[in-house]
């Protein structure tokens, strides 16, 4: 049984109560998982990405606050899996402090070595948080553009 | 800490009986069933001694019963075979789209093979329709497999009244009693059923070994073929140690069913009132016609897989039918055929109780699980929108 998501473009890759990839996070995931850095919300944040959808069961909602052209505070909100909230937390790590420019380097890659890695189904989960990133990278241009 | 095992629709752990009454065969009495000095002659006594024990608890004959490897293998067995073996008759087969995946799977496979198959819908409940069952039937059909009591979801089929349409008709039925073997009155003539698949390792057995009931007269090409074993139904040497644990288990869940089956259907109706006491948690199947041990509930605006981790932190393991448990997208096919959306689907959480659960339990899982379930939201953003 195979099929993509309409809009995810992800594989069914296994079914209901298969046990048989058996998921294993490294303690970074764990760490991450359990003690989350940087959850919430920022009200006046200069930009703000969204990605995932409920329908595939992951959504990450990513705020950044942005002062001469670095990220000083970063916040999110995901609801998603344990991969999820883990790749979620540390990209918030990953971008404090880091100029805009810097931060749009930050591959999904570079989330999963972070994490000293995930396993192979959950390297989606760190296409969530780099392109969360992205979009709110996105958000604070065409921000600046129009003020 | 001590651990908490909710966990008893995907496995229970073995009895010590069970493992006494197996190491023997194990060790000392390892001879080949089909041998016929006394090494051989003391294992065939002894499986057959398993086998009519078996047969008698679920009301059937001594050579209605054929030993495999496991539920999936019986479930195979039964679809692949009769289809097999009855193609000239028709090509229709009717299933239900909440079976278990061995019976699920083994269909597709055979509608890549020219058979075409009817999916019954459930309705909210979780419950097949007497009437789309009956108004599927076709001229064609030669075999029906309607699950007896659904693995996530706990729901309890009709498969009485499917039983008396499908002699009326003709029609072979098969039903999945794996959930159910153990925990309710399980009766191949009451249940109208023509084949029956059961699995030890679900009722305090060994895992690796299964049975299927094949009524008398009814003929199904054999998944394996070799030696003459299981009456040329199923070739390979007789796991005689896992086939006397199978009976072992068998003849000990019947015989204290009806004391235990009521204290674990009162703690589970302990935890399913605490648990609904949690904001916007919905309970999945029908709450009558429903395994006794069964829990099974969708948390909102949560992912099942990071509720599953939090509470294995907590020494509570539990099951979940969110994508992210099985590395598959779609959440499961169970809860989709409810009519549940996507998103709701991904929060659901199964508990199921088994016959050593405690009180003392349940209160520390209704204390640990509110608290887990508010933190999660509090992260998710589709909460407070």
């Amino acid at each position: 049984m195979s099929s993509a998501c309409e809009k995810c473009h992800r594989y069914t890759i296994g079914s209901f109560y298969q046990k048989g990839d058996h998921v294993m996070y490294t303690d970074k995931v764990m760490d991450h998982f359990q003690n989350p850095r940087n959850v919430g919300e920022i009200s006046n944040a200069d930009g703000v990405g969204e990605e995932g959808n409920a329908r595939c069961g992951d959504i990450m909602k990513l705020w950044i606050k942005v002062e001469n052209g670095r990220i000083i505070e970063a916040k999110f909100k995901t609801f998603g899996c344990g991969a999820a909230i883990a790749t979620s937390s540390i990209i918030t790590e990953l971008v404090i402090g880091k100029t805009i420019d810097e931060a749009e380097q930050i591959s999904n890659n570079a989330v999963a070595e972070a994490l000293d890695g995930l396993p192979p189904v959950k390297m989606h989960c760190s296409n969530l948080a780099a392109n969360a990133l992205q979009k709110a990278i996105d958000d604070y241009r065409a921000k600046v553009k129009v003020s | 800490m001590d651990r908490i095992y909710l966990d008893h629709a995907a496995t229970t752990p073995m009895r010590t009986e069970v493992l006494e009454a197996m190491i023997p065969y194990l060790t000392d009495k390892f001879g080949n069933a089909s041998t016929i000095y006394g090494w051989g002659r003391e294992a065939k006594k002894t499986l057959d001694d398993a086998r009519a024990s078996v047969a008698n608890r679920i009301g059937a004959d001594f050579n209605e019963i054929v030993f495999t490897g496991s539920g999936s293998e019986s479930d195979n067995m039964a679809i692949k075979g009769i289809a097999w073996q009855y193609s000239d008759r028709g090509k229709h087969i009717i299933t239900s789209q909440i079976e278990h995946h061995a019976v699920l799977d083994s269909v597709k496979w055979l509608e890549k093979q020219g058979f075409e198959v009817t999916y019954l819908p459930v309705d909210a409940d979780g419950i097949i329709s007497v009437d789309d069952f009956r108004a599927a039937l076709r001229s064609d059909t030669i075999i029906a497999s309607i699950m007896h009591g659904n693995n996530e979801i706990g729901t309890i089929q009709p498969i009485q009244e499917i039983g008396q349409i499908c002699g009326e008709h003709g029609v072979l039925l098969h039903t999945d009693a794996v959930q159910t073997v153990g925990a309710m009155p399980v009766n191949v003539n009451d249940l109208n059923v023509d084949l029956l698949t059961l699995s030890a390792h679900k009722f305090y057995g060994p895992k690796g070994v299964g049975a299927l009931y094949i009524r008398k007269g009814v003929r199904l090409a054999p998944l394996v073929h070799g030696g003459g074993q299981e009456r040329v139904r199923r070739a390979g040497t007789e796991n005689v140690a896992f086939i006397v644990g199978l009976a072992k288990a068998l003849e000990l869940a019947e015989a204290e069913r009806e004391v235990v089956i009521p204290h674990i259907q009162r703690l589970r109706d302990v935890l399913l009132t605490g648990l609904e006491k949690i904001p916007n948690v919905k309970v999945n199947g029908c709450r009558t016609r429903r395994l006794p041990n069964n829990v099974n509930v969708c948390f909102q605006f949560i992912e099942g897989e990071s509720l599953l981790l939090n509470l294995d932190m907590k020494g509570i393991a539990a099951s979940s039918g969110s994508a992210c448990t099985s590395g598959s997208l779609d959440p499961s096919h169970v809860l989709l055929a409810l009519g549940l959306s996507h998103e709701i689907a991904h929060g659901s959480l199964r508990l199921t109780l088994g016959k050593d659960t405690q009180k003392s339990e349940i209160d520390r899982v209704l204390a640990e699980l509110p608290p887990i379930v508010e933190r999660l939201r509090e992260m998710s953003p589709l909460y407070n929108r």
